[in-house]
């Protein structure tokens, strides 16, 4: 019986298709000068939809570089213009080398990346487990909780001296600075994740007795993924906020030693150029881990 | 006939910030193997934690409850559930899910092969072999609970546990799939127990009614036998006077003399 409602469902989908087949068939075929027109006219139509899309945003950065030059005409600092020729300039050759201190952008850029991977990265391997397992027992709940309190609002360049201090190095130190501070927004989403299960779920898993191997890959895990990957995101952005001013304390090449450096230069072109590929990149990675996570996103309605 | 699933002065109490709560007392029932018998009362008479009971997901304060001779020390795959909102595992196909099931109970002695066969059997038998790869969010309610069904029967339980399967569906995908329900039960011929507040839906799928008193401490206050030769037909039946007689006989008890606002 129920195969005729399906078969109804499909039918109810197919006109749509056959719609769009409809209006777009003709359109090779010798065009009467009338349908031409209305060829036309449905581009015109496309264009400007696009164009309506886009419109508040261009003017919202209109308004912004208007802003600026303003400012900039006010105050002596650098203009939209002169910025970004100093922008081409500085883009045209990204990878040079010219010592330990003198380095392209592309490498300030990859080396900045390449902390926070491995500084989030560590982050990820001990804080999602610490969640799950912080989620799941209750006790392990209350003991860790008031560790957490304490530690987390901690601003995250105090770590920097401790970092210093054990490892003896600049470098380990930004990735002790990086995992420290973005450790928590992984570990309390993930453990507010798990106890956030639909209770539906467990019984299911209750009742058919799974292992409990398979109650974690099968109910736990893709449960409580959604969650994490809040978490995860959460996590980057504070990375890539705290990455420059750890940079900028340790030194090395990054962009923070960057901006530190052509401000001792008095560039303050190439600082505000810093500005945007810190904000570039950050947005960027932000929309990376959306599209991620729109992946494991189960619209259960 | 022998009995099947035996309740014996079963008792439930919660322990609230309030102090004791009785939810329900002196429940006594044997349900014999092959029965169809439905426990129908208004909301908040115990009904569904008497289902929880035998499923083993809660456990008894005090009595015994057996299932085939064994004392029912929690849940397993052996009493299958179909839960009120389906309980599908949303990134999982409909197929998966049923996998999952049929997996643990016959995953040890059978092939992949045959447990494939036996998933792609039960979705069959509920008429849902063309939606076996799409996921439940892209499904309606009435197929997902048919999934949720066919996840229970590909299990081949003793025992059927039905938690309002229906309620939460529209009136005329609830009388379908009532219908169909039957027609399952019948021909695979499993042990039933099904919670209900559908007048209707009692009488025309069980052999006994289990009429609930109110809570709070609610207990068995009427059994009824449901005399009506299978199979049933919902149109003939709804001139019929001896099915009148019956429905208007829960309906008396639900109503009347029970019946004290809530």
């Amino acid at each position: 019986m129920n195969v005729v409602s399906v078969s109804k469902e499909w039918q109810k989908a197919e006109p749509k298709v056959a719609k769009i087949e409809t209006i777009s068939a003709p359109e090779p075929a010798a065009i009467p000068p009338a349908a031409g027109v209305s060829v036309l006219k449905r581009y015109g139509a496309v264009i400007f939809n696009i164009l309506r899309a886009l419109f508040p945003a261009a003017l919202g950065l209109a308004i912004f570089v208007g802003l600026w030059a303003i400012v900039a005409h006010r105050s002596g600092l650098p203009g939209p213009m002169p910025t970004w020729n100093s922008a081409l300039k500085l883009f045209s050759d990204p990878f040079y080398q010219r010592g330990p201190n003198d380095q392209g952008i592309g490498w300030n850029v990859l080396r900045s990346l390449s902390r926070v991977g491995m500084g989030f990265g560590l982050a990820a391997v001990i804080g999602i487990p610490l969640g799950f397992l912080i989620g799941r027992f209750a006790f392990l709940s209350k003991m860790m909780s008031p560790i957490i309190s304490l530690l987390r609002p901690v601003s995250p360049l105090a770590w920097l001296p401790i970092g210093l201090y054990v490892f003896k190095e600049a470098q380990p130190a930004a990735i002790w600075v990086i995992f420290i501070s973005s450790i928590w927004p992984m570990i309390i989403n993930t453990a507010v994740g798990v106890t956030r299960i639909p209770q539906d779920y467990l019984n299911v898993a209750r009742v058919l007795k799974l292992s409990e191997w398979k109650v974690f890959t099968k109910v736990l895990f893709p449960a409580v993924l959604p969650y994490m990957m809040t978490g995860v995101r959460l996590s980057i952005g504070v990375a890539w906020l705290v990455i420059v001013a750890a940079e900028m304390l340790t030194g090395g090449v990054g962009l923070g030693f960057w901006v530190w450096d052509e401000w001792n230069n008095l560039n303050v072109e190439h600082i505000i150029i810093a500005i945007f590929v810190v904000g570039i990149i950050g947005l960027l990675l932000e929309q990376l881990l959306l599209l991620l996570a729109r992946r494991f996103d189960y619209a259960e309605k | 006939m022998k009995r099947y699933v035996q309740l014996e002065n079963v008792q439930k109490v919660f322990e609230t910030k309030k102090g004791r709560f009785v939810a329900l007392r002196d429940i006594n029932l044997s349900v014999h193997e092959g029965e169809f018998v439905s426990i129908i009362g208004h909301s908040g008479c115990g009904k569904s934690t008497l289902l929880n009971l035998i499923t083993g997901l809660s456990t008894a304060s005090d009595g015994v409850l057996l299932c085939a001779g064994r004392e029912i020390a929690g849940p397993g795959p052996d009493r299958a559930v179909v839960f009120q909102n389906h309980s599908l595992l949303p990134w999982m196909s409909c197929f998966d899910n049923v996998y999952l099931a049929v997996e643990r109970v016959f995953g040890a002695q059978e092939s992949k092969t045959q447990l494939r066969q036996r998933t792609h059997d039960a979705l069959k038998l509920v008429g849902l072999t063309d939606a076996a790869h799409k996921f439940p969010h892209e499904i309606s309610g009435g197929m997902k609970q048919r999934v949720g069904i066919a996840r229970a029967l590909s299990m081949q339980p003793k025992v059927l546990l039905l938690d309002e399967p229906l309620g939460a569906l529209d009136a005329l995908t609830r009388a379908h799939l009532q219908d169909e329900l039957a027609k399952l039960v019948a021909a695979i011929g499993c042990t039933t127990i099904m919670v209900t507040h559908d007048v209707d839906e009692a009488v025309l799928l069980s052999d006994r009614i289990v009429m609930m008193t109110n809570g709070p401490a609610a207990t068995i206050g009427q059994i009824l036998e449901i005399d009506i030769p299978r199979p049933r037909e919902r149109l003939a039946l709804a001139q019929d006077a001896h099915y009148l007689r019956l429905r208007g006989e829960v309906l008396r008890f639900l109503y009347g003399r029970q019946y004290i606002a809530a």
